[in-house]
């Protein structure tokens, strides 16, 4: 049976409207206008020999046009880390603190209804798991949860950020997106870091990925990030699920999104994912093969070339030696002691399922040893909290 | 007469400032013994990393000077320099106030501030500025021991860009003008040593040099021979020829 679905452009009560920006919306119509099979290669050429990369540059540097100059968008993004960063790289750890979820998005393993286990950490088991982490030497920590504000308010999330803070130096929060007071909320609570996925740029495209829930409303995902730095976070992150639509549309609205931004709050510190479709539980038919290494490189190198400044954080989603080689030479923050599962840093098993498998389950030691073998060094922490 | 730099009454041998953030630490060792640096700054947010055992990785006898890298406005900047002297780095702090994360251009205005708020609680302000006259005069009356402009964007090698800025410093202000940012190469921190800076800082264009230990080593006597140079005199000789034939030899009584 059809389900009625609620209209994805239009905001739900609650949810704040930021009437004075129109940043979403110049992203979503630049993202539109961008054809990449314009571009030549005297285009990636003239983009490769800037100093300053103009908007155009990036999109030249993402079309087919620049995938044979792969290997020179390589060495040009390499010197341009080591300008930015130098050898150093930077090290965090996820963790899953619940996976309830009220969206159906039908390409995630946590989607409402897919028949997995789900669990909620309690304040102890929340503290029991840091706990295990920071054992580790972990000083990072990213929380995250299902996307579910009944199950996980915004008041368990601050708990939760408030633990973390004892345990570690930085905390970032990867949880659905909420109002610029619920952000300043949990900035008080000593989280200062806001990753939020868009998914895809294309609205259309995403109204046939959200069936159901929140998340199904396109444009207060979009402008998530904005909020955030206007409740006081001192950094976002970017990202597009690259393979759900055209991942270069996605890939120039993601750099385009991060460009607008910080051209705004100059001081915002701007870090970008780049995740692209796994295998996940109770669904193998969901197999994209459009984005390959290949073409994930590029649009990382793109991002490190156009923004030579931006973090960029590679995901365990990725094998050993895809992360082991993009670290230097894009990346400039790798995931490591990665478990996806609720409660399984202590338990024998985990008492959630897995948003998604992952390929790299090395322990912290494994990847800090595998970046010292690349001359480059292991940072464990590279933030002061600063107290109100 | 031994040739020394004083900072804040603090003497030192070397004019030569080794800045960390883009340095493996197993490396400054290495670095600090072939530059010869006995300054080093470091990052609190980096200090923090240590667990307070950074001392550990400082060589002996050297100065350690913590930057409060992460503060966007003057109160910042005193919290940050607080933690740093909590967490036992001493006085001297190297103040760097950044709201722009794409040039990392410092806000003077805001630095002045914070030199101000920072002195008046007994640390010693050597503030990271954008090398412009009014406001290094500023940072002088508010306390600063040093005034310290930027060659060029952080990190972009791009050597002595704002050149004429500093040589104003140089002349205007009566504190040690310390070159720090932007210097890429040996022979750019020689031009600004030759020009009369009382010290350089490097940090990206060591770290980032094929051999670490020979680029240190490069920047050493680069440094060595342009202090030489200025004290030598010879700057003026280099700039105007002089003519062989003068111009007024018809003057007879």
């Amino acid at each position: 049976m059809e389900q009625q679905r609620i209209d994805h452009m239009k905001y739900l009560p609650d949810m704040e409207i930021l009437e004075d920006s129109d940043i979403g919306e110049q992203v979503v119509s630049r993202m539109k206008a961008y054809d990449y099979n314009k571009y030549t290669a005297d285009d990636v050429k003239r983009a490769l020999e800037a100093e300053y990369l103009s908007t155009e540059d990036f999109g030249a540097l993402l079309s087919p046009a620049a995938e044979p100059f792969l290997e020179q968008m390589a060495r040009r993004a390499t010197i341009e880390t080591g300008k930015h960063f130098g050898s150093s790289v930077c090290l965090f750890t996820p963790l899953y603190i619940a996976n309830y979820c009220e969206n159906y998005c039908i390409y995630c393993g946590f989607n409402c209804h897919n028949k997995i286990r789900r669990a909620k950490l309690d304040y102890d088991g929340i503290r029991r798991e840091m706990e295990a982490i920071a054992k580790t030497g972990m000083e990072e920590i990213l929380i995250l949860t299902g996307e579910s504000r009944k199950m996980s308010d915004v008041e368990y999330i601050g708990k939760a950020c408030e633990i973390a803070h004892e345990y570690f130096k930085n905390v970032g929060i990867e949880v659905y997106p909420m109002n610029t007071d619920e952000y300043a909320y949990l900035h008080k609570c000593g989280a200062d870091y806001v990753t939020v996925f868009q998914e895809t740029y294309n609205s259309d495209k995403y109204e046939t990925l959200h069936l159901a829930g929140h998340k199904r409303i396109f444009p207060y995902r979009l402008n998530a990030q904005e909020r955030a730095i206007r409740g006081g976070m001192r950094g976002v992150a970017f990202a597009a699920l690259l393979g759900l639509d055209d991942f270069r549309k996605d890939a120039y609205a993601v750099g385009t999104h991060a460009y607008l931004l910080q051209r705004k709050y100059p001081h915002a510190e701007i870090s970008f994912s780049c995740p692209r479709l796994r295998p996940i539980i109770n669904n193998d038919k969901i197999n994209p093969k459009d984005v390959h290494e290949r073409q994930l490189l590029q649009v990382m190198c793109a991002y490190r070339i156009f923004m030579p400044f931006a973090g960029l954080t590679i995901s365990t989603r990725e094998r050993a030696g895809f992360r082991d080689n993009v670290v230097g030479m894009c990346a400039t923050k790798i995931s490591a002691g990665v478990s996806t599962g609720i409660g399984s840093h202590t338990e024998e098993e985990s008492k959630g399922d897995n948003q998604f498998e992952i390929s790299d389950d090395r322990s912290l030691d494994e990847v800090c040893a595998a970046i010292r073998a690349k001359g480059l060094q292991p940072v464990l922490n590279d933030y002061v909290y600063i107290p109100e | 007469m031994e040739d020394k730099f004083v900072l804040a009454g603090r003497e030192f041998s070397s004019r030569f400032i080794l800045g960390s953030g883009k340095f493996d630490l197993d490396l400054i060792n290495a670095a600090v013994e072939h530059a010869g640096a006995e300054i080093i700054t470091l990052a609190l947010r980096r200090v923090n990393s240590f667990n307070g055992n950074i001392l550990d990785h400082i060589p002996q006898g050297i100065t350690l000077l913590p930057n409060t890298s992460g503060a966007r406005n003057a109160e910042e900047a005193v919290k940050i320099a607080r933690l740093a002297r909590a967490a036992g780095c001493g006085e001297f702090i190297k103040i760097e106030v950044i709201h722009d994360s794409k040039y990392l251009l410092p806000d003077n205005y805001e630095t002045a501030k914070a030199c101000e708020m920072l002195a008046n609680e007994g640390f010693i302000p050597l503030p990271y500025m954008y090398p412009d006259l009014y406001a290094a005069r500023d940072m002088v009356n508010a306390g600063a021991a040093a005034i310290m402009p930027l060659a060029a964007p952080i990190g972009s090698n791009q050597g002595l860009a704002t050149k004429q800025f500093i040589r104003i410093l140089i002349e205007e202000i009566d504190l040690p003008i310390i070159v720090d940012a932007g210097i890429g190469k040996p022979s750019q921190a020689c031009e600004a040593m030759e020009m009369g800076a009382a010290a350089v800082m490097a940090n990206t264009a060591i770290a980032t040099a094929g051999n670490i230990v020979d680029m240190a080593k490069a920047f050493k006597h680069a440094i060595i021979a342009g202090r030489t140079a200025y004290l030598a005199g010879t700057g003026r000789v280099l700039d105007r020829a002089s003519a062989s034939s003068p111009l007024t030899g018809f003057i007879q009584d």
